[in-house]
């Protein structure tokens, strides 16, 4: 087994509740995760799980309290802002909203060229990198001198994809990046995200709520609830064999499009919550 | 509420004592000779220099504040260098009448302001333009220029008002009244603009929310969603837009009692700020300070009973 | 692959550049912003050219003209001193916009610095400012003048220059507000993430989005400078040797009796140069909202009430299906634009809803199924209204239905449930009040019997303590809670038909399947129908009886749900069900990843 890209070990997040001595709130509590290069590992959980907070970690985006994050071996988890614009060229972002991502007053290319220009490329080559890249997301080269607002959903979130690949990194982090997006888009987008995974060798951490989609891109699956990781392993085994109680019933609270299945799932699912629930009632009396 | 009335108490009681140091600090600091400008150019330096000390101005800047605030905390502001009349009797004879003109404006306003922007909301076209001319107007227009107008023409060319003077309250409520109503117009343009803006666009506003189609698919009519719903959370914004605005109305009386010869606050703090009678101007800010501290307490509990999120945090 | 997921771009750079088109050039080409524009330059040129418009010296006092008239002299006569009121006005102008200025540039650089700085970084500094901009907002500001004066003198630039400190709050609060709104918004994470300096993202983000706002703070602030400017001198507390609009109007207002008309002047000067301030904000303000508001999606417009496409596909019902309760037929909704245009958003959609079965209405995003959810209730957005067809709800045609009688339908015979929970919720009310309330009106039943009634409710939609729930405000309660209060609601006065639009998108999936199980089992105590708009295949095979597919403001594909999951036959919805990822592989394992599975114990 090589060395992982990114390692992160016992990590917490606090952030600071508003008012005299409030506690602060803990949304990660001790998280451990590790993804290779080339992987893509996938964080699914519900809301207030902790998956964004974890994303946002990573990127240096929340405050770390407790625990590190390792990325090539380096701890990343408490850098200054300065040093941290050392490491925009390895780790990159695709957001989940396609529309607050962009700046609606900036043309594609003067969005695409942004981190280019901070590492001082010249205008030439960033004009040809801005190229090159809108061809890889499969946008046409006239899309650079545009707004925002001329495109669709999709088209948007491939133009985040574009500046995320802009300085070539070897990890983006993912944040819900189809969950705005209808089915039929969705779909090409996670095939976009797997082509260019496969041609690039870039590794994804990529946080959703959709066991589905994560199932669909992920090497690696990590389930979120509360602050913590309750399972992490195989993409295959944790997204339709899983062995902890949470993940169990977040598999079967997902609706499958067939009526007969469907009904055969609700069942499961219901006689799951009966189990479960007298296991706990067993464990409360011991 | 309670807790929440008492933290507002508080936090009301350090403001006032902020301004009042800063003031006090500020305006002893810069009267420069206060011997030499009451006794004028002709007296020897000698008499000037026992006028300061008799008015304590050769102590310590501290030392004199300090016993400043214990004056005041007994209700004791000093006299007036001028005068010699205590300064809490100078202001307190001046207050009542300031403040009728204030309150009564902010009455007036806020009814007019309401009504019009329910109005402008609800009707748009024709009614929401008429709204909108009378803001702009209402912003652009200082109060004073408007009360020099009304006087020219309510009073002088068309009498139907005195141009001047003023009967108390508690003498006349219609004396009161006729003497006011100029003052009171002159005054509330304004903040009726203001006001009738905010709740226009808060109640356009409301009526774009989620909450108001379910509501109204549940059977209720659109004229009891917008009157009780939508117009209670229009309510939280408008009175901040008020609270702002008394402040206004406050200064805005200091001169429009100018145009009218009102006898209030404005033209006891005219005359002692031409003068430089500085303990007189240092009672008159903490009075209107204390006005507003009092003014923002009601509202802030007026808010918390509109809004409930108000009330936790 | 990408091909088919690219909308055809209409013509090149053109349109880019149109789309940002000088907000300046749209302010000129707008009549108001054009005709204040004007006033405003001719102020200022009035101001600047001052001694070649006028010989005369303002401050000159000319016995023999004292109050002279209008005439050749004095064009615009003499004032009580016999100085020249035209020269006076013109140089007037000089000090009193020159004071405002000064007063705006002082608020505004501290303003906009605080600002900025307390947005952007926040912690300590931002508590300080925001305290210091309370504190110098609570007291008028004519008193602090007024205390300044008393000490400083009257100096007008003196004054002007407190005030600008006074009024900075005006722009810190602007500033910052737009500044935390900025910050927050992803692009700016992602330009931190791309390793952009903060001074780069303040100047190309934040500065940006707030410097329209500062221009139009600005208009207003001056306009307030000058007001407060004449006020100060009108009182006969600034400073008497400069000519100025206030010191005009002062020294009329002393002979208002013998020469009302030296009133005018200066008041009108005031007047014009505050109103044509105020507009200048106003349009500005205007135009910006317009472009802000430019669009994000484009509907495709067409003529008024057009039904457009190929009919639906129609599976054949099973036999002994029961009667409808709501049939649709050729229903044309849109919106009006300014400008007469009619952008229509469903192009003639027929469905039929029969007595007791389970609707789904599926489509993506801008297919239309919520605006066809809302004209049934007759409740759409403003501007919105059905242009033709249909809306039969047993025996009754709603879209020509008034008002009054459409109250009386909705609730209790038609209900929805919201998508949204959280927002579909008066926040300054009680739940229980909200449960209350319509219940009294539409069944006239008396409070006591309603909030009865709304305990229960509360019990059976699955509130563990109604009491505590019904006493609650919205934001006292989760997001699944929420629903479950819409949804008893929805069934408060047993209606015969539920609309519910996307009950369940806006919640988690745990959440999700205990509503669809809360649903179904109302469904079937009470026997209502209910037509279920939603995206998502999986809650149509969970729930429904049967489904319409629909796609730009059409139903393509309709037919009994088992029936149409096994045989979709229109190509839209056959690819619809080609997207869907439920079923598909798992990616697998990376060739040299660990193969370590870990399962937390402890938390359930």
């Amino acid at each position: 087994m090589t060395e992982p890209l990114l390692e992160v070990k016992d990590l917490v997040v606090e952030y600071p509740v508003k008012g005299y001595r409030r506690k602060p709130f803990r949304a990660l509590k001790g998280v451990s995760l590790d993804v290779q290069p080339g992987e893509c590992v996938g964080l699914v959980g519900e809301s207030g799980s902790g998956k964004t907070t974890l994303g946002r970690a990573v990127l240096g985006l929340a405050p770390v309290t407790g625990g590190e994050v390792r990325f090539k071996g380096r701890d990343i988890g408490h850098l200054s802002r300065g040093q941290r614009r050392g490491l925009a060229s390895e780790i990159q972002v695709v957001f989940q909203d396609p529309y607050s991502s962009l700046n609606p007053s900036l043309t594609i290319e003067q969005s695409l060229t942004e981190p280019l220009r901070v590492r001082k490329v010249a205008a030439v080559e960033a004009s040809k990198r801005v190229r090159a890249l809108l061809d890889q997301v499969g946008l046409p080269t006239g899309a650079a001198q545009r707004l925002p607002r001329e495109f669709s959903g999709g088209q948007r979130q491939r133009i985040a994809i574009a500046r995320a690949l802009a300085l070539s990194p070897d990890l983006i982090v993912c944040d819900e990046p189809v969950s705005a997006l209808d089915l039929s888009t969705q779909a090409r987008v996670l095939e976009l995200f797997k082509e260019i995974q496969e041609s690039t060798g870039v590794a994804y951490l990529f946080v959703s709520h959709d066991l589905a989609v994560v199932r669909h891109l992920s090497h690696r699956v990590a389930v979120m609830y509360q602050g913590e990781i309750v399972e992490f392993g195989d993409g295959d085994k944790v997204t339709s064999d899983p062995e902890h109680p949470y993940t169990q019933r977040l598999l079967l609270a997902a609706p499958v499009a067939d009526p007969d299945r469907q009904e055969q799932r609700r069942a499961d699912r219901h006689r799951l919550l009966a189990a479960q629930t007298q296991l706990e009632e067993q464990t409360r009396v011991a | 509420m309670l807790r929440f009335t008492i933290r507002r108490l508080i936090s009301g009681v350090i403001l006032l004592f902020v301004i009042s140091t800063l003031a006090y600090l500020l305006l002893y600091l810069g009267a420069g000779n206060v011997g030499r400008r009451i006794l004028g150019p002709q007296a020897s330096d000698a008499t000037v220099a026992l006028k300061n000390q008799q008015l304590g101005l050769d102590q310590p800047i501290v030392e004199r504040y300090l016993s400043w605030l214990g004056g005041a905390a007994r209700g004791d502001f000093g006299s007036s260098w001028f005068t010699q009349q205590p300064v809490v009797e100078a202001i307190t004879s001046r207050l009542a009448v300031t403040i009728s003109l204030v309150i009564g404006a902010t009455l007036v306003s806020a009814v007019i302001a309401i009504a019009l922007g329910v109005w402008a909301a609800r009707r748009r076209g024709w009614a929401d333009r008429l709204v909108q001319v009378i803001a702009v107007l209402g912003f652009a227009i200082p109060g004073f220029l408007l009360a020099v107008a009304l006087v020219n023409v309510f009073a002088l060319k068309l009498h139907w008002f005195r141009p001047t003077g003023y009967v108390p309250l508690s003498t006349s409520f219609g004396g009161w009244a006729t003497t006011v109503a100029l003052p009171i117009i002159a005054l509330s343009i304004g903040a009726v603009a203001a006001i009738a803006q905010q709740v226009r666009g808060s109640v356009i506003d409301g009526m774009r929310q989620d909450w108001v189609r379910t509501l109204r698919s549940r059977g209720l009519s659109e004229n009891r969603v917008v009157l009780k719903h939508v117009l209670r959370n229009a309510g939280g914004p408008a009175l901040a837009v008020l609270a702002v605005q008394f402040v206004g109305l406050l200064g805005g009386a200091v001169i429009v009692e100018q145009v009218f010869a009102i006898p209030g606050l404005g033209q006891v703090s005219v005359t002692a700020t031409a003068q430089g009678d500085v303990p007189l101007v240092m009672g008159l800010v903490v009075a209107v300070g204390a006005i507003v501290v009092i003014v923002n307490l009601v509202i802030d509990l007026m808010q918390g009973f509109l809004n409930p999120k108000a009330r936790v945090s | 692959m990408t091909e088919s997921a690219i909308v055809p771009l209409p013509d090149a750079a053109a349109e880019g550049s149109a789309a940002r088109a000088h907000l300046m050039r749209r302010l000129l080409r707008n009549g108001t912003g054009l005709a204040a524009i004007i006033v405003l330059v001719l102020v200022v040129l009035g101001a600047i050219f001052a001694p070649l418009l006028t010989h005369a010296d303002p401050n000159k006092a000319d016995l023999n003209s004292l109050l002279a008239p209008i005439g050749p002299g004095h064009p615009l006569g003499a004032d009580a001193a016999g100085r020249d009121v035209l020269a006076r006005l013109l140089y007037g102008t000089r000090f009193s916009l020159a004071g405002a200025l000064l007063a705006t540039a002082i608020a505004a650089f501290i303003g906009v610095v605080a600002g900025l700085i307390a947005g952007y970084y926040q912690r300590w500094f931002e508590s300080i400012a925001s305290w210091a901009a309370s504190l110098l907002m609570a007291l008028p500001a004519i008193v602090i003048l007024l205390a300044a004066r008393a000490v400083l003198g009257p100096s007008m630039w003196m004054s002007m220059a407190v005030f600008g400190v006074l009024l900075s709050p005006a722009f810190y609060r602007l500033v910052y507000t737009a500044v935390v709104g900025v910050r927050n918004e992803l692009y700016v994470d992602a330009a931190r993430v791309a390793g952009v300096g903060d001074a780069s993202i303040i100047g190309r983000h934040i500065l940006a989005v707030v410097r329209a706002p500062i221009i139009i703070q600005a208009a207003m602030v001056m306009g307030i400078s000058i007001a407060i400017e004449a006020g100060l001198d009108f009182l006969g507390l600034g400073d008497s040797s400069i000519p100025t609009w206030g010191n005009m109007l002062n020294d009329a207002f002393s002979k208002m009796y013998q020469a009302p008309v030296l009133l005018i002047w200066p008041s009108a000067a005031i007047a014009l140069t505050s109103v044509a301030l105020v507009l200048f904000a106003n349009t500005l303000r205007d135009e910006l909202e317009r472009a802000g508001s430019g669009g994000r999606a484009k509907v495709q417009s067409t003529a008024t009430g057009t039904v457009f496409g190929e009919p639906a596909i129609v599976h054949a019902d099973e036999p002994g299906s029961a009667a409808p309760i709501l049939a649709v037929h050729d229903l044309v909704v849109g919106y009006d634009r300014p400008g007469g245009e009619f952008k229509q958003v469903v192009n003639g959609v027929s469905l039929t809803v029969r007595r007791g079965e389970v609707h789904g209405l599926i489509g993506e995003s801008g297919s239309g199924k919520t605006q066809t959810a809302w004209s049934i209730l007759r409740l759409l957005p403003e501007g919105g209204r059905i242009a033709a067809g249909t809306i039969v709800f047993d025996g009754v045609d709603l879209s020509t239905q008034s008002e009054k009688q459409l109250c009386r339908i909705r609730g209790r015979r038609i209900s929805y449930i919201p998508q949204e929970p959280m927002s579909n919720l008066d926040p300054s009310f009680t739940i229980g009040s909200q449960l209350v309330e319509p219940m009294v009106v539409a069944l006239g039943i008396s409070r006591a019997e309603a909030k009865r009634r709304a305990l229960s409710l509360l019990a059976r939609v699955g509130i563990p303590s109604p009491e505590r729930t019904f006493s609650s405000y919205p934001h006292e309660v989760s997001g699944g809670m929420a629903q479950r209060v819409l949804i008893a609601g929805a069934v408060s006065c047993e209606p015969d038909l539920v609309i519910a639009d996307e009950p369940t998108t806006a919640l988690d999936v745990t959440v999700q399947a205990e509503i669809l199980d809360l649903l179904r089992g109302l469904q079937r105590d009470l026997g209502v129908s209910i037509l279920i708009v939603t995206h998502n295949f999986g809650v149509v095979a969970d729930l429904c009886d049967r489904v319409s597919v629909m796609r730009e403001g059409r139903i393509v594909e309709s037919g009994p749900v088992r029936e149409l999951f096994r045989d979709p036959r229109h190509p839209y919805t056959r690819s619809l069900f080609d997207a869907i990822l439920e079923d598909g592989a798992a990616r697998g394992a990376l060739a040299h990843s660990s193969d370590r599975h870990t399962v937390k114990e402890g938390a359930r």
